[in-house]
């Protein structure tokens, strides 16, 4: 019991002093700086492309990974897990060191005039990277609950694989879906190691905050903490509390 | 109508090994076997649900090997059911109608009268998540019926139901069946069931069909030992034949006819076993004496586990006759079993 008090207390003690701490004036004078809007609104906006990249590509994969059984299927799971095990700013260099001119694909990249280095394509980059390994094991998850039975009855009744997956397999499994954007944005947004090796500018939130940090100290620091986290609440409660009223009506 | 040609199917822990099978038009039939025998293998095999390794499916003499299973126009009811839980009863028996390849309107015009069949007026409008065993049973019939397939895919419908429902669902099968005239390949682990609803019957053992014949064939006449003991004969010993008289290893016994000279096995059912104190009115005196090891109650009929010499024989009679004989545990007795009875493999 003492245990759990010290736990509790140890997660909800720094944020609430952090949350109170800045005055109302400060934190008033922060949400006006365009430079603080811009910085959340650029990690909302990168952390959202995030999401729907691993949507789109995430998606059929958690599928076969859910669905079919192969020689390889654990190696494969565990390279989806690697982002999460990797330390931040080794994934940073990383994706530097194929961006580059001295790698065929950083070629490529130059080629078609796309910029990751300094760059919002970067930091969607680093994002979707980081974010892509909770999309992907939340949305097998969700997979694995629908029965493949159901899918088999749906093909006999005449339906195609394509139409299956949308009349049964989606609506059976879209609420993982939200579920898994939710966590990969999440992750996305809490990004700052990866981020600030490959693009400190333009400045998401996280990076905005260690730059306050280091050149004017905790106080200048803790509004645009305060209001990142207070906008992620405010984004993911809404998020949550759609896809529950969904899971009532059903 | 189906008919499955050396069909053999690779899985990762098991396979099967050229299945031949042919179901007739209009005919129950039913692949039994026990857990893990490959009956449901053969099924999706059937549905288009698994890829084959080998061999040929046809259905009403379309070749179906290459056809994914939207194209095979089969209908599947599985023992959980598997309704879709995000629509109602109605959109769960509407799924497949904009699939028939003669649009919704004929098979919706049947609709009404399947739903009256099945009784399923009164729930059209409800979730399936709150249905009983035997409403979601009922639900996926229709399902199935609903787009008229060539034939239906039964893969044990029974089982995860509770006794009355398992009656209820059991007699509605035949009722379509005799309605219908539709082909039906069920697959089942319980001999009653087949013997209730099924015309012919093939009994499967790890990925290999063991015997194929009507389901009174195979039941009375079993070509294995492992089809002898699934139809019940429980009593089933290595035998030397000389002539009529079959000797086993500690009594021996007379059957009706000389049996060829590859018959090596004699089998009898348990409630073949007759059983009595005197030793020469039972089985017309073809018997042998044994002792009582155990009486098991079970309701009308007792179980008796008998032993002779060191072969133990179990035998079901009624109750009433245990009683009235006044027969107990370690008594003597001689059991008799009519020659006609014996079966020889």
């Amino acid at each position: 019991m003492a245990s759990s008090g010290v736990i509790v207390a140890f997660i909800l003690l720094p944020l609430l002093q952090m949350v109170l701490e800045p005055s109302a004036e400060l934190m008033a004078e922060t949400a006006k700086d365009p430079d603080v809007i811009r910085a959340i609104g650029l990690s909302i906006w990168a952390a959202a492309a995030a999401a729907g990249i691993s949507l789109v590509f995430g998606t059929p994969f958690a599928y076969l990974l859910s669905r079919k059984r192969f020689a390889g299927k654990k190696l494969l799971e565990s390279v989806v897990d690697l982002p999460i095990m990797i330390p931040h700013p080794v994934i940073g260099i990383a994706l530097l060191s194929i961006a580059g001119k001295n790698h065929w694909f950083g070629e490529i990249l130059i080629e078609a005039g796309i910029r990751v280095m300094g760059s919002t394509v970067g930091i969607v980059a680093v994002m979707t990277f980081v974010g892509l390994p909770f999309y992907i094991n939340a949305v097998k998850t969700g997979f694995d609950a629908v029965p493949v039975r159901t899918e088999n009855v749906s093909r006999s009744l005449g339906a195609s694989a394509t139409a299956t997956f949308f009349r049964v397999t989606f609506p059976l499994a879209w609420r993982s879906m939200v579920v898994g954007m939710i966590m990969c944005m999440a992750r996305a947004i809490s990004e700052f190691g990866a981020i600030v090796i490959v693009a400190y500018h333009p400045m998401v939130a996280p990076v905005m905050i260690y730059e306050r940090f280091t050149a004017y100290g905790l106080k200048y620091s803790q509004p645009v903490a305060v209001w990142l986290i207070a906008v992620c609440l405010v984004l993911f409660l809404l998020l949550r509390v759609f896809s529950m009223r969904e899971e009532a009506a059903a | 109508m189906i008919r499955i040609e050396d069909l053999s199917v690779r899985l990762s822990t098991f396979r099967l090994e050229s299945i031949c099978l042919a179901v007739a038009a209009g005919e129950f039939f039913c692949l039994i076997g026990p857990t893990g025998a490959g009956k449901t293998v053969v099924l999706e095999s059937v549905a288009g649900l698994i890829s084959v390794d080998g061999g040929r499916i046809s259905i009403s003499s379309r070749d179906v090997t290459g056809l994914p299973p939207e194209h095979r126009r089969i209908g599947i009811v599985y023992q959980d059911s598997a309704l879709f839980p995000h629509l109602t009863v109605e959109q769960n028996i509407r799924f497949g109608l904009r699939y028939h390849p003669e649009g919704n309107r004929f098979p919706a015009a049947r609709l009404p009268s399947l739903v009256e069949q099945l009784a399923l007026k009164p729930l059209l409008k409800r979730s399936v998540t709150h249905l009983s065993g035997g409403e979601k049973q009922r639900v996926a019939l229709a399902r199935a019926l609903s787009v008229e397939p060539e034939v239906l895919l039964l893969d044990e419908p029974l089982s995860a139901l509770d006794p009355n429902f398992r009656e209820e669902i059991r007699d509605i099968l035949k009722q379509i069946h005799e309605d219908t005239g539709i082909t039906v390949l069920m697959v089942t682990h319980d001999f009653s069931e087949a013997q209730y609803l099924g015309q012919r019957a093939a009994v499967i053992r790890e990925g290999k069909i063991e015997q194929t014949g009507t389901v009174e064939a195979v039941f009375n006449a079993p070509e294995t030992p492992f089809v002898a003991r699934f139809v019940g004969m429980k009593n089933l010993f290595p035998a030397r034949f000389q002539g009529c008289r079959a000797e086993l290893e500690n009594f021996s016994l007379l059957v009706d006819a000389p049996p060829g000279e590859e018959k090596s096995c004699l089998a009898f059912r348990p409630e073949e076993v007759r059983l009595s104190r005197a030793g020469d009115s039972a089985g017309a005196g073809n018997g042998f004496s044994c002792r009582i090891e155990k009486i098991l109650p079970r309701g009308v009929l007792s179980e008796v586990r008998l032993r002779a010499g060191n072969t133990p024989i179990t035998a079901m009679v009624t109750t009433a006759s245990l009683c009235r004989q006044g027969l107990a545990e370690n008594d003597r007795i001689f059991a008799g079993v009519d020659a006609a009875r014996l079966h020889v493999l």
